[in-house]
């Protein structure tokens, strides 16, 4: 029985160690590389949530990523527009001159 | 020193932070000026600064969506956006845009995606480049001899004079471009303009903003902001599809995000100060420099293409900087001299 198990796992072992070279010769196209966001080396909570999110639900990841972005650009317009509407040029009217 | 490096989450290494927010700057101001993204400056900005490629794509365009929606804020408030016509283009950019992946697909399938991709990019900015100068160098010539049309005043080439003789229903009338036209018109302009960029893997910008002024007919002043509202909301699609892929590093989009909204103010009030016809000559210019360092890329001269966009980046940036701020110390004058006069009297 012991012998069995010794070479059910030298089998095992075996597949493991050639499956890589095993798929290289197979000659396929490679598939996408995968990430892994490294959680171990951050200490900021937030980041630690997103990249936590972006290793275990990169669907909910995408849909954050997608709304920060959109809240993030109306914030940064807004401000941006509450300081330009204090430089004193007018910013509501323009003419179109083309030459 | 190490202040000036920020940590990124995902990718997994430190990156010098000031150089996003200059670059985010520039870009902001680029894109403000001529409505466009600017993915052929950002991404190889990006790779400078020691960004992993696979990364960098998708960082940059969700960094376009953001900077493309405060620059369309400030383009609104100054009446250059024709949401209308934005919102029946963006029916064509998206059919377009899946019709020209499934063109690379079949391209992949027999093995001449890339080289053929890169040529047809090459040869399209070569046609865009010339289109802008012949135009120009025409315009020129006719306001010399004194012909003006309409309310435009001189203008080179006019073949959407032509395009609006076209009478398919539904005839719509767009208010904040000024002009009637088949809705079919500005549908199928933004369809081959979306199969092109869908076909050479850009936002589409580069190529939008003048078939908008030369076969829809809009003022440029209204095709860059219009083409700044397609650009927003492809790019929010982009970004989406591209972290679907895991592609992105947010904390990089948002610090370039701020050095861009205080750039896309500096671009989108410049074109205040600009004349038509110098939005599209600045425009022709920027499109030369990608072109000439697509050439570079492809020939595997890659130091001096970097050396080539990064130059343009700095040179047409300047060019707008000091536009903006010349028109705008010009304003603040008259209107002090205004209001001195106004006590005086």
């Amino acid at each position: 029985m012991r012998g069995i198990k010794k070479k059910l796992h030298g089998i095992f072992g075996l597949i493991f160690a050639l499956m890589p070279s095993l798929a290289w010769a197979g000659g396929k196209k490679a598939s996408m590389l995968v990430v892994v966001a490294d959680t171990r080396r951050i200490s900021n909570p937030i980041f630690h949530y997103f990249a936590n999110l972006y290793n275990t639900n990169i669907t909910l990841f995408a849909l954050w990523a997608v709304v920060l972005t959109a809240l993030y650009g109306c914030a940064l317009g807004l401000l941006m527009d509450f300081i330009m509407e204090r430089t004193g040029l007018d910013l509501r009217t323009r003419k179109i001159i083309e030459h | 020193m190490d202040w000036l490096y920020i940590y990124m989450p995902i990718a997994g290494f430190k990156i010098f932070w000031p150089g996003l927010v200059l670059i985010g700057f520039s870009v902001g101001v680029i894109g403000g000026f001529f409505g466009m993204g600017g993915a052929w400056m950002v991404t190889p900005g990006l790779n400078i600064l020691g960004f992993p490629m696979a990364f960098a794509i998708g960082t940059d365009i969700a960094h376009i969506a953001g900077k493309s929606m405060i620059a369309t804020f400030r383009h609104g408030k100054f009446g250059n956006v024709d949401y209308k016509l934005g919102f029946v283009m963006l029916v064509g950019t998206m059919i377009g845009i899946e019709c020209g992946a499934r063109i690379v697909m079949w391209l992949e399938r027999i093995g001449q995606v890339g080289r053929v991709v890169r040529w047809v990019y090459v040869v399209f900015l070569f046609l865009i480049a010339l289109m802008v100068f012949v135009d120009y160098a025409k315009a020129v010539r006719k306001k010399k001899r004194g012909i003006v049309e309409g309310e435009k005043g001189a203008e080179g080439i006019t073949w959407y004079k032509t395009l609006h003789r076209i009478k398919i229903p539904p005839m719509v009338h767009f208010k904040t471009a000024g002009f009637t036209c088949s809705a079919w018109l500005p549908i199928m302009v933004s369809y081959a303009t979306g199969v092109l960029a869908g076909f050479l893997g850009i936002g589409g910008g580069l190529l939008r903003m003048p078939a908008l002024v030369y076969f829809v007919g809009c003022p440029t002043h209204i095709a860059v902001g219009t083409d700044l509202f397609e650009v927003m909301i492809s790019g929010l699609y982009g970004a989406f599809t591209y972290s679907l892929k895991g592609r992105i590093e947010l904390v990089a989009v948002f610090i370039m995000l701020t050095g861009a909204a205080i750039g896309a103010q500096i671009g989108t009030v410049a074109t205040k100060y600009s004349k038509g016809y110098g939005i599209r000559v600045a425009f022709g210019s920027a499109v030369v420099c990608c072109m000439i360092s697509i050439i570079l890329k492809q020939l595997k001269y890659n130091l001096p293409a970097a050396i080539l966009i990064l130059g343009a980046i700095t040179t047409i940036s300047l060019y707008i900087m000091i536009t903006m701020f010349r028109g705008a110390a010009a304003e603040l004058r008259e209107k002090k001299a205004r209001m001195a006069t106004a006590h005086s009297s």
